[in-house]
């Protein structure tokens, strides 16, 4: 296998006595999307946020076992958890722009971790917009507030602001699950364009999408990882029964 | 490490303004109680000041306090509900009701010493009543209305869409309908709209200094305690107040202790009433 | 029958304007606006009587800022600490708390300005100005007590209205910027305070109407003679002339009192319009 940019070893999780993730062991491909499928509480979701230790807003989460971002352990002492945040994006289900005008948004991240002066910022700005594919559509109005944009938009700003701090690693929380099908069908798009620069790790319950636009495939099923296989292989011969069953459509 | 030092001194003036409103608190309190408590007694709970002999009784104001309260609750409370009826149940959305609202928001902004004059010239000269409880009261009815009307308002649109189109479907009249069925399932939410006007109404001040005047005697007669309406009376705030102005910190202190008391009491109960509204609320959201 | 009770409200609030103006306008016409307005020389009972209001308007203008500068940001910093770095227990204990701060008669707090407050200003005073020839010992009642009072007394108002502003923040905007490497007070100072700002913009306009309006209390602690309200100084605020005066005013010397209370409802007005132009903003959102 290529070099992995992410990798867990018998990850579990509790909340309080809810035992939500059971000993993931997972190598998450550097610079190659990754699907993550499942039921909804599949525990999918709480795998995602466990990788830039977003779980710990949640009262009475605990982890125990080890996530790695290039060899480091993401829950060892030494780890800052907001230079970890900066290098481990995040884009979540429902689109949610700050209340503030879209340069804000986009420069937000930058101005956090120490971006002061005004002509880098611009270029920041521009370039992140650039990459999310929503410049054209926005240029002429940066000093607007970002609460005017369509759901597709705002989703791709949010895409935007969490490229602005240059992560290696972008996190995906049913990023289309909020939007109409032109909508989804540009954040695909964008999802293939990222990648190549970018780890992505994306949930998602559209077993379309994930065949559409992931290189590697996890399924989860009430906290355990059943399966994980390149995308071309899973779909069309899954090793387990319990996947097959699922990407048939026979539950979830 | 500049960001985590700025943050550091953010958080630290953070937990310093909250112990800062929090000692502030418990120190009022404590400094209330402790130099007014020893002050209290019997005596003076029951008896009125005496200048012959000597003592000092708060009897009258305690009297004039329960009027103002009574008489300033029957006068706005119907006036109160019978506006927050019309406002949700009766009056079509537009100009009407937005002027009504309007103007209800801008009376609960006004400031009570606007009220004190306005029902010194109104009431008191125009209408002819003079220095009395009642103009103090009739003051008080229009400062005390919006919270009234607002808290009605907000208990009636908690009652349940289906109970009224229930009652309706089964051919019953709307008033009909109000009286049964709205203003019962409303009842919690009007009682904390009343419970916290009787809150300001003690705690008035500016707005009485003008209006019924300080007077503190007891009624003599059985005529009298209808004729005490009509002839000026101080609240214990009012006397409070007096008493500050004439050095009596003593007295002063002991009346900041009752009323102390009795607002405690009056949070004590809304919130009781509070708790009540949202587990009625719960359980008609259990029960759908 | 009901809506005959829902016009009380509206009948009220015309008849207060259009007593306001029917009582405060004569001695307008009669001093001279410029005179009331702008002069600063305020002695209604002298022979040669003169009627200025100037210092008085001015010590209100003041006193509130001055008290809107003390009590907004304690008031806003608890209540962030209410909404957000309080651990659920002590929020329990704190809200009702506030909750009774707010329910206290005003002339208690000025009861304990007057006892707690004014000695300590007046040592300070003694303090400032033992080699002054020029100043005016007031015995500690003086602005600096007043804007003290002041600020404590809006403190529940911003309090509880800015901890419901606060917590009405959807909590996805947070976690994207948590998700974005801030750390939780950078959050909360760059994102959940800017996102709750129309609802703290109520707070402050709220605690300054109740600034403005309060006589009471500060009439205790304020000293009440008229002077250009510097820290020090006993003043006289709108409010403070009215409770002072009107027991044994007679006269124009009234009616000027009835002017001071047409300004005092003029500014009420003014802030009142700028609250519902909030409101109506944060409504169309």
């Amino acid at each position: 296998m290529p070099q992995s940019k992410i990798s867990t070893e018998k990850l579990n999780l509790y909340y309080g006595a809810k035992h939500a993730l059971k000993d993931i062991t997972i190598r998450i491909r550097s610079n190659m999307v990754t699907a993550l499928i499942g039921p909804s509480g599949c525990g999918k979701s709480t795998f995602l946020k466990s990788l830039n230790r977003m779980n710990e807003l949640t009262d009475g989460a605990r982890t125990e076992g080890k996530v790695y971002l290039d060899g480091e352990d993401i829950y060892g002492s030494g780890m800052d958890v907001t230079r970890l945040r900066k290098r481990v994006g995040m884009v979540f289900q429902q689109p949610n722009p700050f209340p503030m005008t879209i340069y804000d948004n986009i420069a937000y991240g930058p101005k956090v971790h120490g971006v002061r002066n005004k002509e880098k910022l611009d270029g920041i700005v521009e370039r992140s917009l650039r990459q999310a594919a929503i410049w054209e559509e926005v240029e002429n109005q940066l000093n607007r507030t970002a609460m005017g944009l369509s759901g597709g938009q705002k989703q791709r700003l949010c895409i935007a602001r969490a490229l602005a701090v240059e992560p290696e690693v972008l996190l995906m929380d049913e990023p289309t699950s909020a939007l109409d099908p032109v909508s989804t069908l540009k954040v695909e798009e964008l999802i293939g364009q990222l990648k190549g620069k970018y780890t992505i790790v994306i949930v998602t319950h559209n077993m379309q999408q994930a065949a559409r636009v992931s290189d590697d495939t996890a399924f989860f099923l009430m906290g355990e990882m059943v399966e994980f296989d390149t995308t071309a292989r899973l779909f069309v011969h899954p090793a387990d029964r319990r996947t097959q069953e699922y990407i048939t459509g026979k539950f979830g | 490490m500049m960001r985590k030092l700025k943050d550091d001194v953010l958080l630290c003036l953070i937990y310093l303004a909250a112990f800062f409103a929090e000692f502030l608190l418990i120190g009022i309190l404590v400094y209330v109680f402790v130099k007014g408590f020893p002050h209290i007694s019997l005596h003076f709970l029951t008896t009125v000041t005496s200048v012959l002999e000597g003592t000092v009784g708060i009897a009258g104001n305690i009297v004039n306090t329960i009027y103002m309260v009574v008489l300033t609750l029957v006068i706005a409370v119907p006036v109160g509900i019978g506006s927050a009826i019309y406002l949700n149940e009766y009056a079509r959305p537009g100009k009407i009701v937005r002027l009504i609202e309007f103007t209800t928001q801008t009376l609960s902004g006004i400031p009570s010493i606007i009220f004190g004059l306005f029902g010194m010239v109104f009431f008191g000269v125009t209408l002819g009543l003079g220095y009395s409880i009642l103009t103090g009261a009739l003051t008080l009815s229009l400062m005390v209305l919006p919270l009234i009307t607002r808290n009605t308002q907000e208990a009636l649109k908690t009652v349940p869409e289906s109970y009224t189109s229930g009652a309706i479907g089964m051919g019953a009249g709307k008033w009909y309908v109000i009286r049964t069925i709205l203003l019962p399932s409303a009842m919690p939410g009007i009682v904390t709209g009343i419970i916290l006007a009787v809150g300001r109404i003690l705690g008035e001040s500016a707005a009485l200094l003008f209006t019924a005047g300080s007077g503190y005697f007891l009624p003599r007669s059985l005529g009298g305690w209808f004729h005490k309406m009509v002839e000026s009376g101080g609240t214990l705030t009012i006397q409070l107040y007096l008493s500050m102005e004439k050095a009596q910190y003593d007295t002063a202190f002991a009346i900041a202790v009752v009323l102390l008391g009795m607002v405690l009491g009056m949070n004590l109960l809304t919130r009781f009433f509070i708790r009540k509204i949202e587990t009625a609320k719960f359980t008609d959201a259990g029960g759908e | 029958m009901f809506s005959l009770c829902a016009f009380t409200a509206v009948a009220a609030v015309f008849s207060i304007t259009l007593y306001m103006i029917a009582n405060g306008v004569p001695a307008i016409w009669q001093v001279g606006w410029k005179e009331i307005l702008f002069s600063s020389v305020w002695q209604p009972v002298a022979r040669d009587a003169s009627f200025g209001i100037l210092y008085v308007i001015l010590t209100s203008v003041v006193g509130t800022f001055l008290a809107v500068l003390l009590g907004v940001p304690i008031g806003l910093f608890t209540a962030v600490f209410l909404a957000e770095a309080a651990p659920a227990w002590l929020a329990a204990v704190i809200r009702p708390a506030v909750e009774l701060l707010a329910g206290i008669p005003s002339v208690i707090y000025g009861v304990l300005g007057m006892m707690i407050l004014n000695p300590w200003m007046y040592c300070l005073e003694q303090m400032l100005f033992a080699d002054s020839l020029t100043h005016q010992f007031t015995g500690g009642a003086n602005l600096l007590s007043a804007v003290i009072v002041l600020a404590v007394m809006i403190l529940p108002t911003v309090i509880s209205i800015s901890e419901a502003a606060l917590r009405a923040v959807p909590p996805e905007l947070k976690a994207s910027s948590l998700a974005l490497g801030a750390s939780s007070v950078e959050t909360i100072f760059r994102v959940t305070i800017p996102a709750a700002r129309s609802g703290i913009l109520t707070a402050v306009v709220l605690g300054v109407g109740r600034a403005v309006g309060e006589a009471m209390a500060i009439s205790l602690v304020s000293g009440n003679s008229v002077n250009l309200p510097l820290p020090f100084c006993s003043v006289r605020f709108l409010t403070t002339a009215i409770v002072s005066e009107m027991g044994y005013a007679g006269g124009l010397h009234r009616q000027v009192l009835f002017t001071i209370g047409l300004v005092l409802f003029v500014f009420i007005m003014v802030i009142n319009g700028i609250l519902s132009g909030i409101l109506k903003g944060e409504r169309q959102g």
